[in-house]
């Protein structure tokens, strides 16, 4: 048996005019758990339902265990999919909502039975079998559509937004046991989230969408520290990413990168890196830098500048001030223990190591 | 099969589909080219122009029945609406008995207008019904005999009419009443707005569909009323309560005049028309835009 | 409302508050007066309505009257009374509301969870069906129903009253269905259930309170049909709402009112039991069968 669960190639799918998923190309190995990220209405749901084969898809190929998906009923697709509202059958109990599936496939009802209760244990149901959905908390129908999912034993399960309907507390404990559970069963999974530290959390991949197009595929350390645009930058990540405007200007001396400070210019010199920027002609581009690379500086930062602090944010572990850098507000990250208040000057090191650089014009990654 | 699952769904729309196809666009069709011909006892599938609307336009019977349906629908719907939105109101004050009022001023709407008819019939009876009772009071000169006067009977018409549908009214503005937002009316109660104020500035307009919803509705049962004319009346005395409804009835199915009945029936169609399709069109609209 | 028109204790409010409910009370009185009036009016013999008040009550109780209308009164030539009437209602009702329930749930079940291109249009077609005036299909529908051989047949009005209900069936179960989320067809779709098993093990489960709306809202809309009723029957299949009114407009012979009286309750009491029983129900089905679209 191959490894490769599920490759889509060059998938299309529009509504009348409207194109909602453009040449997507995704594939996973077993074993994945790749999520599926994005702002809503960027197609990530549209391209689960499609690999469900709830949705028909306008040209491209799905392929599920190496088997061709065109013409396959979701039922025939090997797949169980857990889903935002758990769509659980509300006239049926918890136990017949979780062998629903096999009942209709005809499973017999001793296997139905053992099933059942390796997942009710499983998940910690047990008692619950007997209640009706509406008799759940959410977090119990969440349990429940989960064990519907597993029941099945299926190579590749979908979750469509699974957790978004839960308050933060209980979101944040499911987050954890459906890790637990990936890890366990070594399941293959496609996660679809609009919650980008879902994704960052729970992935082994992130494939994120903006518009019906892929912007980028990796792990989420790549694409925390390796946007593939400016989209991707400022999506990923909380806060998100200081996207400063700045100019490069030829030097004498090299290459200059200029920003805009409140009085005066603030310069970074001749790094290697800004030499290695796929500039061409350009003059303009943008800085992106994380909170936590403009931050309290220490004997060995290289680049440190005053600015005027605009707003204090303490969050506890962290300090988060805002000032402002090539006309646009900035957000770094300090040391919770650092003494400041609005209005006075700070020294800010900023630690260009980490920096991505991106194109003013189209928002790609310059470096 | 899997043809089949798939195109499950046609099929079980497909035979109700057909039947509203036929059955309705395409009778409405025929009715409107039969109102086209000269058909009399049986149809007669020569277009002869517009011959049935003018005789139409020069029946005094039609003249009546419209002028009727004029005086029947503006009355029956004003009053409905007036006294289902009072009624609707006076019992939104928190009334302890408002269930069984409720019931009792309702339950006219489950009768059939011929049930209706037969009793406001023997009420109005000029000599042993209402007008004896209240010369019994001793109001001895007392005259009350609309119901055989033929400039008044079609107002007996719009009494028992309004008996029977402003209960249902009230039911549709009290239900309109409670779904507005209580934080609404909480804000303006701390800004001190008397209750009476609050009534007309914020609830009442905030009602709007629900007063469209009652007009088309009850446009809707004054343009078909039929059974009520026929149980009340008769369409008499004489002609002087035929509506569109029962002078179509009687040029169908008594004057064996097919091209009547079909031009009558045509133009109580576009009355119709004139009233729901907008209505329809912004609803389905505002459902397709949400 | 969360306040009331009168709040504290002042001998005005208390004033105001018992004004309200006089108004209340004699509306309470405008509504039941005409059936108060039916009732005991079939309670009273010929003489003591000639001789007494509309709204006294009966000198003695008499209840021939409606022996008469179940049974003796007549209907034109035959004075069989509305007995023979009554089963022809029950025998068009009872089917005809039947088939086209069922027809709406499942169409209801198609538009608003199966929809296909050109689902909407279907639907707006039937909506649009609700609204016509009767009168502009009585003639061809007429035509057709001799040429299908089920003129002036119970057959024939059931047909006619499941072709024309469809149109409001449809609306309450699609309007009920459209709230029920698509992701349990998609669920029950991946579980590999087909269209009939989902409609069957998910949908029906769910559709009672609808169901209870439609039958009621269809028994009573066909009970109460008279239009139909006298267009498309013939003598000994006419509906109760029919044979009432031939009751009541029979020339012949002394102006029975009691039994008019009687007869017309008859008529009435299927669907006031319906009401009262059901009330909630009645009220949602005419409600639902009006405000949305």
């Amino acid at each position: 048996m191959s490894n490769l669960i599920l490759s889509i190639e060059n998938l299309y799918k529009s509504y009348g005019a409207t194109e909602v998923l453009k040449d997507i190309n995704v594939s996973i190995q077993r074993g994945e758990f790749l999520v599926l990220v994005g702002p809503s209405g960027c197609g990530k749901s549209t391209l689960l339902n499609c690999i469900a084969g709830l949705e028909e898809v306008n040209a491209g190929a799905i392929n599920i265990g190496g088997r061709d998906m065109v013409g396959v009923a979701p039922k025939d697709r090997d797949i169980a999919m857990v889903f935002q509202s758990y769509a659980l059958y509300p006239t049926m109990t918890v136990g017949k909502n979780i062998t629903f599936g096999m009942k209709v496939r005809g499973v017999d009802a001793a296997t139905q039975a053992k099933k059942l209760a390796d997942v009710a244990k499983l998940l910690q149901i047990e008692p619950l079998l007997n209640r009706k959905p509406g008799q759940l908390s959410g977090g119990q129908r969440q349990r429940v559509a989960m064990g519907r999912a597993l029941v099945r034993e299926p190579q590749l399960f979908l979750f469509d937004e699974p957790l978004s309907n839960l308050d933060a507390k209980l979101r944040v404990e499911m987050r954890t046991e459906i890790k637990r559970l990936h890890s366990n069963l070594k399941a293959s999974i496609v996660y679809v989230t609009h919650d980008q530290i879902e994704a960052m959390t729970l992935a082994t991949r992130i494939v994120v969408m903006k518009d019906g197009i892929v912007q980028q595929i990796g792990t989420p350390s790549e694409i925390y520290n390796h946007p593939a645009n400016m989209f991707v930058a400022d999506f990923m990540g909380s806060p998100s990413m200081n996207l400063i405007p700045a100019t490069v200007e030829a030097l004498p001396t090299g290459l200059a990168i200029k920003i805009k400070q409140e009085n005066g210019t603030l310069e970074l010199m001749d790094d290697t890196k800004i030499k290695g920027l796929k500039m061409g002609a350009k003059r303009e581009l943008l800085i992106g830098l994380r909170p936590e690379n403009i931050t309290n500086p220490t004997a060995n930062s290289r680049l440190v500048a005053p600015c005027r602090i605009e707003v204090v944010e303490p969050a506890g572990s962290d300090t988060f001030i805002t000032t402002s850098l090539g006309e646009k507000p900035i957000t770094a990250r300090l040391r919770a223990d650092t003494v400041v208040s609005p209005g006075a000057e700070i020294d800010l090191a900023f630690n260009l190591a980490s920096a991505s650089y991106f194109d003013a014009g189209n928002g790609e990654r310059l470096n | 099969m899997e043809w089949l699952q798939k195109h499950m769904p046609k099929m079980v729309l497909a035979p109700s589909f057909m039947a509203i196809l036929l059955f309705v666009y395409g009778f409405i069709a025929w009715t409107a080219y039969i109102s086209f011909t000269r058909s009399r006892l049986l149809p007669k599938y020569e277009i002869e122009g517009i011959i049935q609307y003018e005789r139409l336009a020069q029946s005094p019977r039609w003249d009546v029945a419209m002028t009727n349906l004029a005086i029947f629908g503006i009355l029956f719907i004003v009053i409905s609406m007036v006294l289902g939105l009072l009624l609707a109101i006076l019992l939104d004050q928190k009334i302890r008995t408002e269930g069984a009022l409720r019931t009792i001023y309702l339950y006219p709407m489950a009768l059939s207008f011929i049930v209706t008819g037969t009793a406001w019939k023997w009420i109005l009876n000029p000599g042993l019904g209402i007008e004896l009772v209240i010369q019994g009071m001793g109001w001895e000169s007392f005259e009350f005999n609309w119901l055989t006067d033929p400039n008044m009977a079609i107002y007996t018409v719009v009494i028992a009419g309004v008996w029977q549908a402003s209960g249902f009214v009230m039911a549709l503005f009290l239900a309109g009443l409670r779904s507005v937002d209580q934080e609404i009316i909480r804000a303006a109660m701390v800004e001190g707005v008397s209750t009476p104020r609050i009534y007309r500035s914020i609830i009442i307009p905030s009602m709007a569909p629900i007063f469209m919803s009652a007009f088309i509705v009850l446009s809707h049962l004054a343009i078909k009323s039929f059974d009520l004319v026929i149980a009340l009346t008769g369409g008499g005395p004489g002609y002087a309560t035929d509506l569109p409804a029962t002078y179509m009835y009687t040029m169908a199915f008594s004057r064996g005049d097919l091209g009547q009945a079909a031009s009558s029936a045509t133009v109580m169609m576009m009355v119709v028309m004139a009233i729901i399709v907008p209505y329809l069109y912004s609803e389905l609209r505002s459902r397709h835009d949400g | 409302m969360m306040d009331n028109l009168v709040k504290d204790g002042s001998l005005r409010q208390v004033a105001l508050r018992a004004g309200l409910y006089a108004v209340l009370i004699i509306f309470a009185l405008y509504y039941l007066m005409p059936l108060f009036v039916m009732i005991v009016t079939s309670l009273k013999s010929l003489d003591d309505i000639r001789t007494g008040s509309l709204i006294g009550l009966p000198r003695e109780l008499v209840f021939d009257a409606w022996g008469k209308a179940w049974s003796g009164a007549c209907t034109g030539v035959k004075c069989e009374g509305l007995q023979p009437y009554f089963w022809n209602s029950v025998l068009i009702a009872v089917p005809a509301v039947m088939i086209s329930t069922v027809l709406g749930a499942m169409n209801g079940y198609v538009i608003s969870q199966w929809r296909f291109k050109g689902s909407d249009f279907i639907f707006a077609l039937l909506l649009f069906g609700c609204f016509i005036p009767f009168q502009v299909i009585l003639l061809p529908m007429a035509i057709v129903l001799g040429k299908m051989k089920i003129a002036g047949s119970i057959g024939g009005l059931i047909f006619v009253h499941v072709v024309y209900g469809l149109g409001f069936t449809t609306l309450f179960f699609r309007n009920y269905y459209i709230t029920i989320p698509v992701e349990l067809v998609k669920a029950a779709k991946v579980d590999g259930a087909g269209f009939f098993r989902i409609f069957w093990s998910i949908f029906m489960p769910l559709s009672a309170p609808i169901v209870v709306v439609t039958v009621i809202w269809q028994f009573t809309q066909i009970w109460n049909d008279f239009l139909f009723g006298v267009s498309f029957s013939q003598a000994g299949t006419q509906p109760i709402t029919v044979a009432l009114n031939n009751i009541v407009n029979s020339t012949t012979g002394v102006k029975e009112y009691n039994v008019d009286m009687a007869a017309a309750i008859i008529a009435a009491l299927p669907t006031l039991f319906v009401y009262v029983v059901a009330g909630k129900y009645f009220i949602r089905g005419l409600t639902a069968g009006s405000v949305k679209g």
